[in-house]
């Protein structure tokens, strides 16, 4: 089908399909149906078939490709390599994938083995008159741009929680496809997996974030952090003081040199809210602080600041929360 | 053991303004190493430390970024190469590692570190695409780096923990900031600095024609540029934390989080 619009279907650390590629394809079918494209999902996988069942979901086809190197190798390579071989023969336009660790991986490997440009991070897109306008965030949300691609063919890497997933009806089809060609990108092999013990929800995911900071003052803070995170439904994050400090793993920091979140809501604990995690945190659509400084630069961007102890204000919360919920 | 580091030149994260008027990042200013990039060299410079070997860093920008090179010198990496050309303005992503690897396929190394992404642009594809180019294995997230018999061992950051991953070498590997705090340049480093070299490469040096790659090249282009809309000033809260925290719920239950 050529001149589509693909999107590539990511499984979830716990299996099953990641919501972000849900998102992706939910974004994919919206500028399909904008400008007139057809809309294809490609999963590559050891065992495909529910993964591609579930992008279905979403999209009106699915070619599901059977990898079984993917069973003991690191995948964004080769699920990259197989990707660029359907593309050659099936010649779509733009191909859609998440902007997360593994989406960026695939991206990057895929466009490089194309020669395709790539639009990173979208935040959202729209058709336009040479296709898709890519907005994205730059500079930690310091600027906003709009950008197409010169020749309307290119790779496109989604923000977490930039579009909100819709599914369609009726689900749309699953079509297994081989691919024999040899993979000619060296491998990488998984030789073992650690599991952390309190690994909590992905921050990038996650539509409701609980961070701390400094403020939080040592392991207490951090489980009322993990409290309030539980009660709201959310993922506890931290900035770099916490996570320098060995409160909170680095996986969850955000800002600059750790993860750039866009939740729904932000709460703050304990943050002042210096520029290194602003930029990581401050496209969240509401922001609600807790810090005893009235005049921390939190102030300048939260929409809700609360003056005061957080071992005061954060239990009170909980208590507050549990009371409404009886 | 070789390591090639890429260390980008960055505005300064903490300045206020990074995009000219034509939508490409303002990179006249102050330049530091990209925080990524800077954990990548710190490894680098620890792992021949303990192994031995040399560490070159490559940074491909305007004149200004030989700064940033000669810190990453005072660091102790062993010699800098810096890729400059005036046509290299407006390079996109895919010309920049384009012109990233033929740089790279002059020198010998066992391991290219690269920052999984950088504070100015933040794609966090130059180094997949790299590897992919360079037809080399692709370690990401990298939390540890070792050597192992014939090849190189990475602790790779997943959602849940780690995923231990080896392949052989050379390879590419994306480091983060799980790697280790950078050390200081010391007066001696820095001192040293001055006498190590610093080789500069422009496209023709690399073979590249500037119809190709850079700014005239660019597969994509921006359409428009804003400023995203102030939010207001915060609604501040204060008193005691039973009534506080019964305005946050009801302001969260509006809201419709709760």
């Amino acid at each position: 089908m050529p001149g589509g619009i693909w999107v590539i279907g990511q499984a979830a650390a716990g299996g099953g399909l990641a919501r972000l590629s849900s998102e992706v394809a939910t974004l994919a079918r919206a500028l399909g149906e904008a400008g007139g494209v057809p809309v294809s999902g490609v999963v590559v996988a050891a065992e495909p078939a529910a993964l591609a069942a579930e992008l279905a979901g979403f999209v009106p086809r699915v070619l599901a490709v059977t990898e079984p190197a993917l069973a003991a190798s690191a995948g964004a390579t080769v699920v990259a390599q197989r990707v660029a071989a359907l593309a050659r023969t099936n010649a779509p336009n733009l191909i859609l994938t998440g902007a997360d660790p593994d989406g960026r991986d695939i991206a990057g490997v895929l466009a490089a083995l194309l020669g395709w440009p790539v639009l990173a991070n979208a935040l959202n897109a729209t058709w336009g008159p040479v296709g898709p306008r890519v907005e994205i965030s730059v500079f930690g949300g310091k600027q906003f741009s709009t950008s197409e691609f010169t020749a309307g063919r290119g790779v496109i890497t989604v923000r977490p929680n930039a579009v909100q997933a819709v599914a369609q009806t009726p689900a749309g089809s699953v079509e297994a496809v081989q691919i024999a060609d040899h993979l000619a990108l060296p491998g990488v092999r998984v030789v073992g997996r650690i599991h952390e013990q309190h690994g909590g929800a992905a921050v990038e995911d996650a539509r409701i974030v609980v961070a701390g900071g400094r403020g939080i003052g040592g392991p207490d803070g951090v489980t009322l952090l993990e409290h309030l995170a539980e009660a709201l439904g959310g993922a506890v994050g931290a900035t770099r003081a916490a996570v320098d400090a060995g409160w909170i793993d680095y996986p969850k920091q955000i800002g600059q040199t750790g993860k750039i979140v866009k939740p729904a809501l932000y709460l703050a604990l304990g943050i002042s809210g210096a520029i290194q995690h602003k930029v990581g945190m401050q496209t969240a659509e509401t922001i609600v602080a807790v810090n005893r400084d009235a005049d921390a630069p939190i102030a300048e961007f939260a929409d809700l600041m609360v003056v005061g102890d957080l071992f005061e204000v954060g239990p009170a919360i909980l208590d507050e929360l549990r009371t409404r919920r009886g | 053991m070789r390591i090639v580091v890429l260390t980008k030149p960055v505005p300064d994260p903490a300045a206020a303004e990074h995009l000219g008027p034509d939508g490409r990042v303002d990179r006249t200013g102050g330049n530091v190493i990209n925080g990524n990039d800077e954990y990548a060299l710190e490894a680098a410079l620890k792992l021949v430390e303990t192994h031995g070997g040399e560490v070159t860093v490559v940074a491909m920008s305007p004149e200004t970024g030989r700064d940033v090179l000669r810190k990453a010198l005072a660091m102790g990496a062993t010699r800098g190469v810096l890729i400059t050309d005036p046509a290299l303005a407006g390079a996109d992503w895919l010309s920049t590692i384009r012109v990233l690897a033929a740089a790279v396929r002059e020198m010998e190394f066992d391991l290219l570190l690269v920052g999984v992404d950088t504070s100015d642009g933040g794609a966090g594809l130059v180094p997949a695409g790299l590897a992919a180019l360079l037809g080399l294995p692709y370690l990401s997230n990298a939390a540890t780096i070792e050597p192992v018999d014939a090849g190189v061992r990475v602790n790779r950051i997943t959602a849940t923990g780690f995923e231990t991953l080896e392949s052989a070498t050379p390879a590419v590997i994306g480091g983060t900031q799980a790697l280790g705090a950078p050390r200081y340049p010391t007066l001696k480093g820095i001192m040293g600095a001055r006498s190590k070299e610093v080789a500069v490469r422009t496209l023709g040096d690399l073979g590249l024609d500037p119809a190709t790659v850079g700014g005239a090249a660019a597969g994509t282009r921006v359409v428009d540029l804003r400023r995203p809309p102030e939010r207001g000033q915060a609604k501040m809260v204060r008193g005691p934390a039973a009534d506080v925290a019964r305005e946050v719920v009801e302001f969260l239950a509006a809201r419709g989080f709760i």
